[in-house]
């Protein structure tokens, strides 16, 4: 009887198992070398000094938090540097190396190039993002557009601050985050009190977790 | 070779070699159907017959009380659904804010079909208070369901004390003319590592599921105290004394069987154990980590269990460096979740958004050595530290923890 030479394994001859032996990562092998080698990335928040505008967005409470430093050559109005420090997850810190590199590469971008670049251009130079995370990079480019605000606030140049939309946060009741964020500024404090100025979340409660949060973040951004 | 230390055995854990080896005869030696006359499927009826019967004499009950189910979600929604349905009129469920998904929803869909639902809130280790239960009971109450170890922060609830309360009460509303409250727990977590005796627990049903206990997974079990009315959630042969059709997993019985066996003969040596190693990860933890709340009960706590938060810090990201390093353990962050919300269990507990996403949970098992642990903690403190540079958050942790003893505790019903 022939001897069976390299046998192997029952499972291993079966389809389903996978046979690609390499191990698997969450995210694609852009983020994964962006996440573990951040570019730009600030280590120390009170050593960056000289920089030209200041942009912070998000809230540990919402699980993203971010805040950009940028510096500009007001010659030929380009962003030649971008350092930033994040709070969040795996896609959240790679999203925000990956802007401070297309911001600053190839001599640094025009501002007004900056101010359009879109959560899915970030998303698109990491290789793409799972659906449920493309929330990460949404705030990298808001934190960018905040820090250039900053800057044209700072730099005289008032008439080129752009306010970020308004989103709709209760359709039922059309109450958007500016609304809620006017009503912490009015002095409501919690659901009640902002409910009272606003409507919002009654008769559709579904949105009331996210209220809370926004109350959370607008209460902190502005009485800490 | 890359180091591989698995600290998540509250997800799931391996299969025992010895449950392993026990399932073997029956996926092509023995593999008739338990329902057929002849030999061979006598032969799996009777591998069915001996693995309830060695369950029933481990937590105590009749074998006939035993039902077999594709899991702890199946047992746990046969148990509260079953329960309900068989009523005809609507009725009121209690259970708490830190259950297992599958008690939250199978709730949810009875809320949302009529039933009326309350759910207890939990201090800040996540001990649930008999008084609450005592406050929320109604007359048309007839379902109390609680965990008996909670999943993630492993606090271990007053079952034994709750059943007895139960019991009493039941017999003065059966006078009264109202309804039997029935009570279940989910003992997912609990089953294999902490004493199980149904009669001492005073439950009317309690779910256990094999993946969490070195069995196999897709099977669980449902203890249904004789005389509780249960409706089927599955129609077809009755096999299962009519409470759950379908041809039985004989291999995954025969391995359930096995494990809560095993787990039985040794669950008091390797809950010392494990209770060591535990006690000794959160005070390595605590030493060398500023900035740290342990999640849960200080000492009501599953010896296997470590749940902290890191402020300042993200869990996922957390996570992803951990593994790189060969080390497998899980987080309460949104991140992580479908829903992108952070966990409930962390949240009920009064602790703000960013504790729960900044929480780590170890869990340990069989095959934890502290030499594991002492891997992790040369390389934890130092992640920790790299995390913590790239993030502008700075918490206050007396003012986090201010917020915790001052949250908001009270039942909700809805």
């Amino acid at each position: 009887m022939a001897k069976i030479k390299n046998k192997k394994p029952l499972a291993a001859t079966i389809d389903i198992v996978p046979k690609d032996s390499s191990d698997p990562w969450v995210y694609s092998p852009i983020i994964k070398d962006h996440f573990f080698h951040p570019r730009n990335l600030v280590l120390k928040a009170e050593d960056v000094k000289n920089y030209d505008g200041l942009g912070m967005i998000g809230s540990p409470a919402c699980g993203d938090m971010m805040k950009v430093w940028i510096k500009v050559d007001k010659k030929t109005d380009k962003i030649k540097k971008m350092k930033w420090q994040t709070f969040g997850c795996g896609s959240a810190i790679s999203a925000t190396s990956m802007l401070s590199v297309m911001v600053s590469e190839k001599g640094g971008l025009p501002i007004d190039d900056a101010l359009k670049i879109k959560a899915q251009d970030i998303t698109e130079r990491l290789g793409g993002l799972p659906v449920r995370k493309i929330h990460c990079s949404v705030l990298g480019d808001k934190a960018l557009r905040s820090a250039i605000n900053n800057y044209f606030h700072k730099s005289g140049q008032k008439h080129r601050i752009i306010e970020e939309s308004k989103r709709i946060i209760d359709k039922v009741a059309r109450v958007t985050d500016h609304d809620i964020e006017e009503a912490v500024l009015e002095g409501a404090r919690t659901l009640e009190e902002v409910q009272k100025k606003t409507k919002v979340g009654i008769g559709n409660p579904s949105v009331l977790p996210e209220v809370e949060q926004l109350i959370r973040f607008y209460s902190e951004k502005y009485f800490g | 070779m890359a180091k591989n230390i698995y600290l998540d055995y509250a997800s799931t854990t391996p299969a025992d070699k010895r449950v392993v080896a026990a399932m073997a005869p029956y996926w092509d030696k023995y593999y008739g159907n338990p329902s057929s006359l002849y030999r061979l499927g006598l032969k799996s009826q009777q591998a069915i017959a001996n693995s309830r019967h060695a369950i029933a004499k481990i937590i105590n009950c009749q074998p006939e009380e035993i039902v077999f189910t594709g899991g702890g979600t199946e047992s746990i929604n046969l148990a509260i659904k079953g329960s309900v349905l068989a009523k005809k009129e609507k009725i009121h469920i209690i259970t708490s804010m830190i259950e297992h998904p599958a008690v939250l929803n199978a709730c949810s869909r009875l809320n949302s079909l009529g039933h009326e639902l309350s759910f207890l809130p939990v201090d800040q280790y996540g001990l649930i208070n008999l008084k609450d239960i005592q406050a929320a009971i109604q007359d048309n109450t007839a379902l109390l369901s609680i965990i008996m170890a909670n999943n993630e922060i492993g606090t271990i609830e007053p079952i034994a004390e709750i059943g007895a309360y139960l019991a009493k009460l039941n017999k003065q509303r059966e006078k009264q003319d109202l309804s039997k409250i029935y009570f279940h727990s989910d003992a997912c977590q609990a089953a294999g590592l902490l004493p199980i005796d149904v009669q001492k627990l005073h439950v009317d049903m309690l779910t256990i599921n094999g993946g969490k206990i070195y069995g196999p997974k897709g099977i669980g079990l449902l203890y249904i105290k004789k005389g509780t009315l249960i409706t089927p959630l599955i129609d077809g042969g009755g096999q299962e004394n009519n409470r759950r059709s379908g041809t039985e997993n004989v291999p995954a019985i025969v391995g359930l069987a096995k494990a809560l066996e095993l787990a039985d003969k040794e669950k008091n040596k390797e809950a010392k154990r494990l209770a060591g190693l535990r006690d000794w990860l959160i005070k390595e933890i605590s030493q060398k980590i500023d900035k740290t709340i342990l999640n849960g009960h200080p000492e009501k706590r599953l010896p296997n269990n470590v749940n902290i938060s890191i402020m300042d810090i993200e869990g996922e990201a957390l996570l992803l460096y951990l593994d790189e390093i060969g080390i497998q353990a899980s987080t309460g962050s949104a991140c992580t979740s479908n829903s992108l919300e952070p966990s409930h269990v962390i949240r009920a507990l009064g602790c703000p958004y960013e504790m729960a996403h900044g929480s780590l949970r170890l869990t340990l098992g069989k095959y934890t050595r502290k030499e594991d642990l002492k891997y992790l903690m040369k390389h934890l403190p130092v992640i920790v530290k790299k995390l913590r540079q790239v993030s502008p958050v700075k918490v206050n942790l007396k003012k986090v923890k201010e917020s915790i003893a001052k949250a908001e505790r009270k039942i909700i019903k809805v």
